[in-house]
């Protein structure tokens, strides 16, 4: 005899029943949860900010953010300004820090839309960084970063993170190893834009020569590598108008 | 043993070494190639797979005698993909550091054919308990090794475990790089993952010969 378990009319019945079950538990708990996770990666950005502009707490070796109930205080305290740079111009706009660049970008392939470039002016102990945010491709998925130059283009200090890249290999371009390298580069020759390259074969594997535009890569992680290299000239470049009238 | 019936003790000792799912049942290699690079990584993600694998386990095993034959393998895969979405949803919300170091390896645990292996071939088939039992067992089988692995292509690749240097500075030139030692980076990279774990079924056959095949 036919087993009931077998009979079309059940199959049918129970997958119905299962998805339904299924589908709301998890649009409960997505809606349920979502203030909370939005929080959290708003907490992220913050904190990501100040990383990148020295506002950290940091050891001899470790990456240490400010704590997630600290962070909106200090956030307020050291972010001075925040902008949306237009050419040669910046506007103040509102809690720029939240605008999403992957749809801004996705948004500017449309000739006519006029791309909202966020920058971020901090102060710490009397001086001025500006902060850049930048988004780009890895191997396996999106990566992204801040990058905090001061008045006369030299970077102060990065933070870069990813989605999805190899353990152990892409995945440590947001360790202090490769992120420290940064600190100290040039990103432009006088007036002539030039980005920092994540190189091998690098003559320079302890980054003493803070002007050759180039930092030492990581073994094994070519393309996560040369994604960094090509986010940080592409999306430093668009602010390269407004960057040079600082200088005066 | 007071707890554990002789039968039981099996189900999670067994998985552990002559019946590895990894080693012997060669399941879920895909995921032991892609993330032993670091041994912190190995152990994260062999908690994740023994939370899934468990729970999972429970849930396959209480509803095994209401489960459609037809579309029992789509059953099993719904159930695994829902238990990862809400671990990582709870995780975003309440330990967002952590559901970061863990995002690479949800869609590694779906797709990781020891758990459905497991339901398919245990909890379809035996109670709650015991496959509950079996779950545990096998993801601390695959934990051993996985551990192994990372253990060794870490130490050998990068000089560091855990991320401490315990090799010395690479580019100081302290610890035994003073003596001209270098970092492997072949190591870090996927083939020697596999060949690593080609070493440890040679060890564990030419210990035990009855699991030599003709």
């Amino acid at each position: 005899m036919e087993k009931r378990t077998d009979k079309n009319s059940y199959t049918i019945l129970f997958a119905v029943l299962m998805v339904l079950v299924v589908g709301s538990i998890l649009a409960y708990l997505a809606t349920a949860l979502k203030p909370k996770i939005d929080e959290n990666k708003r907490f992220e950005k913050q904190q990501n900010i100040l990383y990148a502009m020295g506002v950290n707490d940091n050891d001899e070796k470790s990456i240490a953010f400010i704590p997630t109930d600290k962070v909106e205080e200090m956030f307020t305290q050291y972010i001075k300004r925040q902008l949306i740079v237009q050419g040669d111009t910046a506007v103040d706009y509102k809690d720029a820090y939240l605008i999403n660049i992957k749809k801004e970008a996705s948004k500017a392939k449309e000739a006519s839309y006029q791309r909202k470039l966020p920058l971020f002016v901090g102060e710490k102990d009397g001086e001025e960084f500006y902060i850049i945010p930048m988004r780009g491709k890895g191997l396996w998925d999106a990566i992204w970063g801040f990058v905090a130059l001061d008045k006369n283009l030299v970077i102060k200090g990065v933070f870069f993170d990813h989605k999805g890249e190899t353990p152990g290999l892409g995945a440590n371009i947001n360790q202090r190893f490769f992120m420290d390298d940064f600190s100290g580069e040039y990103i432009a020759d006088g007036t002539t834009f030039k980005g920092v390259t994540v190189a091998k074969g690098n003559a320079d594997p302890k980054n003493n020569d803070k002007t050759d535009y180039e930092v030492d890569a990581i073994a094994g992680a070519t393309i996560t590598g040369d994604g960094v290299s090509a986010m940080i000239k592409k999306d430093l470049k668009m602010y390269m108008p407004y960057l040079q009238t600082l200088k005066n | 043993m007071g707890l554990l019936s002789k039968k039981d003790t099996k189900l999670i000792t067994d998985p552990l070494a002559d019946n590895n799912p990894i080693t012997i049942q060669v399941l879920g290699i895909c995921s032991a190639l892609a993330i032993t690079a670091e041994l912190e990584a190995s152990i994260v993600m062999s908690i994740a797979v023994l939370f899934v694998l468990g729970v999972g386990n429970v849930v396959i095993s209480l509803m095994r005698n209401i489960i459609p034959s037809k579309i029992r393998i789509i059953v099993q895969l719904i159930v695994v993909a829902t238990l990862v979405i809400i671990v990582d949803l709870v995780l975003k919300a309440f330990a967002y550091e952590l559901s970061k170091t863990l995002s690479v390896f949800v869609g590694l645990i779906i797709t990781n054919c020891i758990i459905m292996g497991r339901f398919e071939a245990f909890a379809l088939a035996n109670g709650p308990w015991k496959s509950f039992l079996d779950g545990i067992g096998n993801s601390l089988g695959y934990a051993v090794i996985l551990i192994i692995v990372g253990f060794f292509r870490e130490l050998l690749g990068s000089g560091t475990l855990l991320g401490y240097q315990v090799l010395g500075d690479a580019i100081e030139k302290t610890g035994v790089y003073h003596y001209g030692y270098e970092n492997n980076g072949f190591m870090l990279l996927a083939p020697m993952a596999l060949i690593t774990v080609g070493l440890i079924i040679w060890v564990q056959r030419s210990r035990n010969t009855e699991l030599v095949e003709d």
